[in-house]
């Protein structure tokens, strides 16, 4: 993996929001990088920073909330310090973004096809004519039935699965090289959120789109995704194949994650779930933020924060896989 | 859309039926014609004479029937004070008042959108807070205050506008314009800008308001997400998302600067309806009351109409039946 160049490299990414309380730092020391036409998961709970850095990625962090550390590259080249200008010509050209919520993510006064040939006109070296022959393959492409009448419907004509669908069509309309999808399908019908997730990964394989699928749902990121990041609190705690997270997870938070995922082969008589809950960015504790919550915490946990180190074939930012650690029993969880 | 007029049509008659029967009773409760038209002497025979010629001696729903096709027909009768028929006298006097609301109307538009844009945008520039200033100044100033203010500043010092009247008209058929001339033009400036001041500072706070809101929405989010420019962003998608309500305010204000253009017109000495009605609110003349209060209710019945029909062309959601599958 190490000798192909990827597609998005973030290194130790830092954002900042000063409020009148002080300085929340909402991202700290994240690093992970994404390879051509790989699907990177990124899991946590709400308010762990996950859609936080989709949004630094796009260049769309909220203000006050700014990057004030660490470097965003995109194929090698810096993207987080570029003038706003030059950032606008790499969203939606360079990457997409796939937004939670369809029914409020399209403009109510303008059709499906309006927003289509707008955006590919912007990126794209097409007149409209050719614009609006291209965005009718798109709403195909996306499986809108009876696309060249569609394309002049507005989006309160669609459902919301047909909604998503659009998204999806606007998010890769101008052929980007990485999607970042946040939640793409949390807002969606059981039902619909299969076919959502099996169009995102059809799309982004038969285009080579990478991409960085954001979510809470364990399932969408087993079923999705080649690796996987685990955030807490703002920072990674452990990344890794997919499938050895899910087996073999590491860190105990990720551990807990994954237990509470129901088996389906099983009834139980209570779900498993983890005790406590984040902590609030203005009260991230001394050392490791987990140690609270933590069923394994070790003297250690509480003056020093871990950083990632290998651990189970993945890697875990968890003092129990440093050197010196209570090791007999640590290594028997999950 | 034609049956979407038919049906709006149909539901402002009982507004205007209603606004006709409290007009008629104008007549009924607000003075005594007979006495206001006979003066101090005369007999008891020209008295009865005077009843049966004005119809009064009939009953009350005959009377309020007829007042209805007459006014239907523009028939408002004769007005007490100038014994004029009251249709020539509006008529007269409509150009004007119309001319300015209008004149107000698009210049508040003019500067108060641009303005509302660029405070929503810039929040903390220096300009958008003097914008903010400025607009609480216009919001709490008397429109009396501000028109003597500017006759003080234009007409008496500086002596480049003229202080009263409405300059050299024009007359094209009945309609007299005062927008053809230069003087009509200068004369226009003060009275406009007067009327104006308070919308436009209405619809620049408006504007501003529904900018921050709808900047803050996902769909702005996605479309700075898909890469458009700047200008694409605010005046294609955000801008447009604002239209709905400024529109409801606008023209809820247009009929407003129509009806309550008396202070202006007053101070002014405009010639208008203005000036007209609080001239015959002085001398109980009220057939003049009367037709201007159903014309007043007219213009709002219509205004309301346009601004139907144009929410109809802004949101696609609205146009009733026009979607097809759906949800």
């Amino acid at each position: 993996m190490s000798d192909i160049k990827p597609i998005l490299e973030v290194r130790n990414l830092r954002v900042e929001f000063p409020t009148r309380r002080g300085l929340l730092v909402a991202l700290d020391d994240v690093s992970f990088s994404i390879a051509p036409g790989e699907v990177l998961g990124v899991v946590g709970e709400s308010g762990a920073g996950k859609s936080m850095t989709g949004a630094a990625i796009i260049g769309l962090l909220e203000p006050p909330g700014r990057i004030a550390g660490g470097q965003i590259l995109l194929e090698g080249r810096r993207i987080d310090n570029l003038p706003y200008q030059d950032l606008r010509r790499i969203r939606g050209r360079e990457i997409g973004a796939i937004f939670q919520d369809p029914l409020t993510t399209l403009n109510p006064l303008y059709t499906v096809g309006a927003q289509l040939i707008e955006t590919m006109v912007t990126h794209l070296p097409l007149n409209p004519a050719q614009a609006r022959a291209k965005a009718i393959e798109w709403l195909e492409l996306v499986g809108i039935p009876a696309a060249a009448q569609r394309i002049d419907s507005y989006p309160h004509e669609f459902s919301g699965g047909m909604r998503q669908r659009v998204v999806i069509a606007l998010a890769l309309c101008a052929e980007p090289k990485l999607i970042v999808a946040d939640e793409p399908t949390t807002a969606l019908d059981v039902s619909i959120q299969a076919q959502v997730i099996a169009l995102l990964k059809r799309l982004a394989r038969e285009k080579g789109t990478a991409m960085m699928l954001v979510t809470h749902d364990m399932g969408v990121i087993a079923e999705t995704a080649d690796r996987v990041a685990v955030m807490y609190a703002g920072r990674i705690v452990e990344i890794g194949a997919v499938r050895n997270v899910v087996k073999h997870a590491a860190h105990p938070y990720s551990s807990g994650l994954m237990g509470s995922i129901p088996p389906v082969s099983r009834r139980l008589d209570r779900m498993q779930q983890i005790d406590g809950a984040m902590p609030r960015l203005s009260a991230i504790p001394k050392g490791c933020p987990y140690n609270p919550r933590c069923p394994k915490v070790f003297d250690r946990c509480m003056v020093e924060r871990p950083e990632l180190m290998p651990a189970e074939g993945n890697l875990a930012a968890c003092w129990l896989y440093a050197d010196g650690a209570p090791a007999a029993e640590a290594k028997h969880h999950g | 859309m034609f049956a979407f007029i038919v049906s709006r049509v149909l539901q402002a008659l009982p507004v205007m039926l209603t606004v006709a029967l409290l007009s008629f009773a104008m007549f009924a409760y607000v003075g005594d014609p007979v006495a206001i038209m006979l003066g101090q002497d005369y007999t008891e025979a020209q008295r009865t004479q005077l009843i049966s010629d004005l119809g009064l001696d009939q009953p009350f729903f005959v009377q309020f029937f007829k007042f209805v096709v007459n006014a239907a027909q523009g028939e408002f009768g004769l007005s007490y004070r100038l014994s004029r028929p009251v249709a020539d006298l509006i008529a007269e006097r409509a150009p004007a008042t119309l001319e300015l609301a209008l004149c107000a109307a698009a210049l508040a538009l003019a500067i108060g959108v641009p303005m509302g844009v660029y405070t929503g945008l810039y929040r903390n520039s220096w300009l958008s807070r003097f914008f903010l200033t400025f607009s609480l100044i216009g919001v709490s100033l008397p429109t009396f205050l501000i028109g003597i203010l500017l006759i003080l500043t234009f007409s008496v010092w500086l002596g480049w506008l003229p202080s009263f009247g409405r300059g050299d008209t024009i007359r094209w058929g009945w309609w007299s314009t005062g927008l053809a001339t230069w003087s009509g033009l200068k004369a226009l400036i003060l009275p406009a800008i007067t009327l104006g001041l308070f919308q436009l500072t209405l619809i620049m706070r408006l504007v501003r308001a529904e900018m921050l809101e709808v900047l803050r929405t996902d769909y702005i989010k996605f479309a700075r997400a898909r890469g458009l420019t700047n200008r694409a962003v605010h005046f294609g998608h955000a801008l447009k998302n604002t239209l709905v309500p400024v529109i409801t305010i606008t023209g809820l204000q247009l009929g407003a600067i129509i009806a309550f253009a008396i202070v202006t017109e007053t101070v002014f000495q405009w010639p208008g309806m203005g000036l007209l009605f609080i001239q015959s609110v002085g001398a109980a003349d009220i057939p003049v009351m009367s037709a201007y209060l159903l014309l007043i209710a007219l213009m709002f019945v219509t205004i309301n109409l346009i601004v139907d029909l144009l929410y109809y062309a802004v949101d696609p959601r609205l146009r009733i039946g026009g979607g097809k599958g759906g949800h």
